[in-house]
């Protein structure tokens, strides 16, 4: 179980206000894209649901709880860029989330449980489509794969939330495809509820179970200061897609999906996964 | 073709390379062989055999007083309070640095005050560090430290501040505490600038040796130059100069070659 329940939150930063009275429930295993202009608060809010931002006012409850004030493992988070330890390898940034909860002076696992921890960490590298590059660092990645590492790094955690700031924004056509099955078969089989942030319009109908829009009612350059952005569109899907269940209407639209083939850029297929 | 396109071969790059350094030697020998003609006894710019004679001396040959052999004693006697010095500035750069760059409370507490004790000049400080210290190895070494330290922290500081706040946050998701972040997040981003900050403070540290050897001291490479001054052996004092840059340009070298041996990534995330 994992509601969210936003109540009345406004946002400023010194003088200006970027989010005014933003409320929204997100229901458990809810897939929630969140659109808007640039610069309407997007990330901004994303950041708070994650508390690594205080609302200027206002609450988040999750599962009834106000929310943590700092960033936990019950929410994960893929970021735009700078996801991942450029100074692990792709196991050992799958590996870390494991390490730090399972040992707490050492952040290191040792012997027996660092063998089932690293099964474990393999099992996820593959499930995203990067096993053959456990060995490599994020700098000999493609963009793709590194958001795909970021993805696994984020699930080994069994989050209740995954925040997604535009994720998959410059990944080519192609991969983005493969990312959004990916990403689909993940959301049926976990318990997770998903907030993604997107500019790709089709990308949130694609994926989401309801869409919600950031707007700046007001946008006149002289009230850009006083007035913030605010939900203005909130759309479900139809027919509503659910998670780990078939849509009867269309199958294979939401079924979880079956992989055919080998993916653009695996590593065995990529010319820059060998450098 | 542009030049800024315009690219060496492997020779070529090698040809250059050692040019400067060859023409230098040159101008240094016809410079040197035009006095000479002049004066025999000319002491400014002594003919390359007499560096051969002066060498042959110090470094294979037992100093008739003390029965060292001088230049490999005095390398030693530097050498130790080189890297005490620097050893002892690494590690307080690495704990002082970290805990600026990453505890906002300690930050405020000390990141100020680690600025203006960066500004204070060292050479200043050195007749305090005699009295105190008195005039053993303790105030040479401390001088090193004091002149090196202050930059490192400040350097290791920012680098620590410099890291995404994203992958700190991303850390935070994964379950880790502070101490763990420290551990695994900061630590092992900041210790390859760790090596290249010691690589840049090679200079100033050989610096303030050279001027505290050179005021108080009976042995290390500093103390030899400045003794032999008084009898204009220049002789000596050129192959020591050689010697001591050789000694810094070794230890860079191989301080690099560390990072990146210890730390592949490293180097691909220069290259990417
Ligand atoms: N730390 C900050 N201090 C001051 N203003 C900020 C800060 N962070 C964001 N802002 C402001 O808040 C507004 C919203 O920023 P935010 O990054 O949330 O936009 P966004 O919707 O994610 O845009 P984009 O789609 O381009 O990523 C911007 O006008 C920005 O100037
Ligand atoms: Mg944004």
């Amino acid at each position: 179980m994992s509601e969210l329940i936003i109540d009345g939150v406004w946002k400023e930063y010194g003088d200006q206000i970027v989010l005014e009275n933003v409320s929204l429930t997100v229901a458990s295993r809810a897939f929630v894209a969140l659109v808007g202009p640039s610069g309407c608060g997007k990330s901004t809010f994303l950041r708070m649901l994650l508390g690594q931002e205080r609302a200027t006012k206002g609450t988040i409850l999750i599962d009834g709880e106000p929310l943590p004030s700092e960033p936990g493992p019950d929410r994960g988070v893929v970021f735009q860029r700078y996801s991942v330890f450029p100074h692990l390898t792709v196991l050992g940034n799958v590996l870390l989330g494991k390490e730090l909860t399972a040992s707490k002076y050492k952040a290191k696992l040792f012997g027996a449980a660092r063998r089932a921890a690293i099964e474990e960490a393999r099992q996820l590298v593959a499930e995203v489509g990067l096993s053959g590059a456990e060995e490599k660092y994020p700098a000999q990645l493609s963009g793709g794969m590194q958001q795909r590492l970021a993805l696994a790094q984020a699930l080994i955690m069994k989050p209740k939330v995954l925040l997604l700031d535009e994720p998959f924004g410059a990944l080519d056509p192609g991969i983005r495809a493969e990312i959004h099955t990916l990403m689909k078969r993940l959301w049926h089989e976990t318990q997770m509820t998903v907030l993604m942030v997107t500019h790709d319009m089709r990308e949130a109908f694609t994926l989401a179970t309801r869409v919600v829009a950031f707007e700046r009612p007001r946008d006149r350059p002289e009230e850009k200061q006083r007035y913030g952005a605010t939900i203005t569109r909130d759309i479900s899907i139809w027919p509503p897609r659910r998670a780990g269940e078939l849509s009867l209407s269309s199958p294979d639209r939401d079924g979880p999906v079956v992989l055919q083939g080998p993916r653009r850029d695996d590593p065995s297929s990529s010319p820059s996964g060998d450098r | 073709m542009r030049w800024i396109n315009t690219r060496p071969s492997r020779g070529a790059q090698l040809a250059l390379m050692l040019l400067p350094f060859l023409l230098l030697i040159a101008a240094y020998a016809t410079g040197s062989a035009a006095r000479l003609a002049e004066n025999a006894n000319d002491k400014l710019l002594p003919s390359l055999t007499g560096f051969a004679d002066a060498i042959n001396r110090l470094a294979f040959l037992p100093d008739a007083r003390t029965g060292d052999y001088l230049l490999w004693s005095d390398t030693a006697a530097s050498l130790i309070r080189l890297f005490a010095g620097l050893g002892i500035s690494t590690v307080t750069a690495l704990l002082i640095g970290m805990i600026i760059g990453m505890l906002p409370y300690l930050r405020a507490l000390l990141a100020p005050f680690v600025t203006v004790i960066s500004m204070v000049p060292p050479l200043a400080l050195l007749p305090i560090l005699f009295i105190v210290m008195g005039l053993g190895e303790a105030s040479k070494i401390a001088l090193i430290v004091i002149g090196v330290a202050p930059t490192m922290v400040r350097d290791l500081a920012l680098k620590a501040q410099e890291l995404p706040r994203e992958q700190i946050v991303k850390a935070e998701t994964l379950g880790g505490s502070s101490w763990q972040i420290a551990l695994r997040v900061v630590l092992p981003q900041i210790l390859p600038r760790l090596i290249t900050c010691v690589r840049l403070q090679l200079g100033p540290a050989w610096l303030f040796l050279i001027a505290a050897e050179a005021i108080s001291s009976d042995s290390g490479l500093g103390y030899r130059i400045f003794l032999v001054r008084r009898y204009l052996s220049m002789d000596i004092i050129f192959p020591y100069v050689v010697w001591i840059t050789l000694l810094a340009v070794l230890t860079n070298f191989v301080l690099d070659q560390i990072r990146i041996a210890i730390f592949p990534w490293s180097e691909l995330e220069k290259q990417g």
